[in-house]
């Protein structure tokens, strides 16, 4: 399969891709792991006239921690998000994330940055960014902004990013003392998408009670959705199996899947259910000190 | 189409070509360079047939850009064998009967000798997930697993130097 022809750009600083944005306009694409965007040019459900690729800038290749956040660079590969210690140690649920993309080769060359850029709920990062109340960096002619991750995904295969905006950076909070996090993806195959994922990010207070919950779930609708009504009838409560239960109900309620070839619309609404009360599970286990 | 000019290491030697920015990295190493050892099996970036070494990166070539390619050094299956030796992972497959047709092979090759040079003593189970990109169709992954773990303890026994040299 060959897509059809295009220009190619290879900028050497963010300055010039961002203007090369500007210049080119809305014909533009932009290239950085290119694990969705090269199948779908070669399906030809897309064809942009010009290509702009950033693999060629310095600097945005990076796991760090500052300021009490981890930051992940646009050119942040999915394998070096699965293979950093900071993330094993502090982001379970990061790191339950990236082994479930795809698979092994693509996770080599495909970015944690175009995995939220590129706007599809099907995608695995999405909920758990949800679930973790991660910031997104965007930077475009007039510099850098910050978008909170609930404002991010708008529509389906929509960001919340302009024409001449990159993606560059995530930006995730540490996690306080006595959380925990996990992220079930339920696929037919390796290297399928997800016939539904949920993520989970819990916090728990001095009497063992949830002081936090961040729920994100993966391709049960147009957009990534955040389970606000399970976040907001967990806080406070103990999370014994009643309450996980409930909040799990609530979740499936909040799930607007659709029927397809991986399940009907009633299956993928109940395997949301069983895989919020399983995540949530798992967050406490972790929250307490367990692996 | 305006082509646009390239520089590309493979298997250590210098390439220059003129291209069209949409050929995909298979194509050029296939029908540009006559490489016929890196397979095209789905081409929709399920089998990983295609897989070759990018800057020691394991990736699919149907998958990235030739163009993406330029200035980088690429291996693949042809420039596994050194000085008529073959690679511990080639003498693996050919030991534990790890193919029958071959389709798969310079794919599973070329996940292995990246795997192996970041970990030299997996479990079977870490090999089952780091060739889960790897589609076989014929023999099955039992022997492929075990031509692996051969592999593994002959670059133990043998150190460094022994199959992970000239891989890009």
């Amino acid at each position: 399969m060959i897509p059809r022809s295009f220009e190619y750009f290879s900028p050497t600083t963010l300055d010039e891709a961002i203007g090369l944005l500007q210049k080119l306009g809305p014909e533009a694409k932009l290239l950085s792991g290119g694990q969705s965007l090269i199948p779908m040019m070669k399906l030809r459900l897309v064809s942009p006239e010009y290509i702009v690729d950033i693999n060629r800038i310095p600097n945005l290749d990076y796991i760090s921690e500052t300021d009490g956040h981890l930051r992940i660079g646009a050119l942040t590969r999915e394998h070096e998000l699965e293979s950093s210690d900071v993330v094993k140690t502090r982001f379970p649920i990061l790191s339950d994330t990236a082994k479930v993309i795809a698979d092994p080769l693509v996770r080599s060359q495909a970015t944690v940055c175009g995995n939220l850029a590129h706007g599809d709920p099907a995608n695995d990062h999405p909920a758990t960014m949800l679930a973790l109340g991660a910031t997104v960096v965007a930077t475009g002619p007039k510099g850098a902004r910050e978008i909170p991750i609930a404002d991010f995904f708008p529509g389906l295969f929509t960001t919340a990013l302009e024409p001449e905006e990159i993606l560059t950076e995530i930006r995730i909070p540490f996690p306080p003392p006595r959380s925990g996090g996990a992220y079930l993806k339920l696929e037919r195959k390796v290297g399928d998408f997800a016939t539904a994922g949920v993520a989970v990010q819990i916090t728990l207070d001095d009497a063992g009670a949830c002081k936090n919950a961040g729920i994100g779930l993966t391709n049960v609708g147009m957009t990534p959705i955040k389970a606000k009504q399970a976040e907001a009838f967990l806080k406070g409560k103990q999370l014994d199996d009643a309450t996980i239960q409930q909040a799990a109900e609530l979740a499936a309620s909040e799930s607007q899947p659709m029927d397809d070839i991986r399940g009907s619309a009633d299956y993928k609404r109940d395997l949301v259910r069983v895989l919020t009360a399983r995540a949530l599970t798992t967050a406490v286990g972790r929250a307490k000190g367990g692996a | 189409m305006a082509k646009t000019p390239i520089k590309v290491t493979v298997n250590g030697v210098e390439q220059s070509s003129e291209i069209e920015p949409r050929l995909l990295l298979v194509h050029y190493l296939r029908e540009t360079l006559r490489l016929t050892g890196t397979h095209i099996g789905c081409d929709t970036s399920h089998c990983g047939a295609c897989t070759v070494v990018m800057d020691g990166r394991a990736v699919k070539s149907c998958t990235v850009f030739a163009v993406q390619a330029d200035g980088r050094s690429i291996t693949t299956v042809e420039g596994l064998e050194q000085d008529g030796k073959l690679h511990p992972l080639q003498d693996g497959f050919f030991q534990e009967h790890g193919l029958q047709c071959g389709y798969c092979t310079p794919g599973m090759l070329m996940t292995g000798i990246v795997f192996l040079k970041e970990n030299n003593n997996p479990t079977d189970d870490e090999i089952r997930h780091a060739i889960s990109g790897n589609l076989c169709r014929c023999t099955g992954y039992v022997n492929i697993v075990k031509a692996y773990q051969y592999a593994a303890q002959k670059m133990r026994e043998g150190g460094a130097e022994n199959g992970a040299k000239n891989i890009a």
